[in-house]
């Protein structure tokens, strides 16, 4: 199945894009999906421990199910305020 | 109101927007570009976000604040892109019967935001170099 994932901010410049689609198995969880990221967006990988993960604009927990079409958005450390 | 916007914020408008007869107290917290970081001059400053999401999270810390305290009317307005110094990048104001309520509220939104709401910031020093805070 395919989702996209979404970045922002430092890991958006590492990559070089703020949009990628990804292809991973049926049923797989957010990990497994990071691992299929990482390897083909080798720069992102220091960041992703660091990261939280957003589905439908809420915070997930890395071990979530995802479905066909879903947009996986990498949250890394937020810094708004002043 | 809770909003993510380009445009320049309104220290005057936020506060109005809570403003009503029953509450004698507004307490606004209105977030400043620092010309430094740790002493190292900063030229200006450029916020990213995730636009819907921040909102939604904004209106959440909001409706978790009114559940909790003794307050009135919120309105969080955070500002986004290139932002210079001295320009505010955060204005909260909380209304309340009372000013305690106000004061520990308005405090307590804010430390929630620089938690929760995917927002980021990017200095750019005045040598020339720039950072994402704390992403490394």
């Amino acid at each position: 199945m395919h989702i996209t994932v979404t970045l922002f901010a430092l890991m958006r410049e590492r990559a070089g894009t703020d949009t990628i689609l990804l292809e991973v198995p049926a049923g797989a969880a957010i990990t497994q999906a990071l691992a299929t990221l990482v390897s083909q967006y080798p720069t992102l990988e220091p960041y992703i421990a660091n990261t939280r993960f957003s589905l439908h604009m809420d915070f997930v927990d890395p071990n979530t199910i995802l479905a066909e079409g879903d947009e996986l958005v990498l949250i890394p450390p937020v810094s708004g305020g002043a | 109101m809770f909003r993510v916007t380009t445009e320049p914020l309104s220290v005057q408008q936020v506060n109005d927007l809570v403003k009503r007869p029953t509450d004698g107290a507004i307490v606004t917290f209105d977030g400043i570009v620092r010309n430094n970081f740790d002493g190292r001059p900063v030229r200006y400053l450029e916020y990213e976000t995730y636009a819907a999401m921040a909102e939604k999270k904004l209106a959440e810390i909001g409706a978790e604040v009114q559940q909790k305290f003794a307050v009135g009317e919120i309105a969080m307005m955070h500002r986004i892109g290139r932002l210079e110094i001295g320009e505010s990048s955060i204005v909260i104001a909380v209304a309340a019967p009372h000013r305690h309520a106000a004061f520990e509220v308005c405090a307590y939104a804010m430390d929630r935001v620089k938690a929760d709401v995917p927002v980021w910031k990017k200095e750019f020093f005045a040598d020339g170099a720039d950072h994402w805070v704390n992403q490394n």
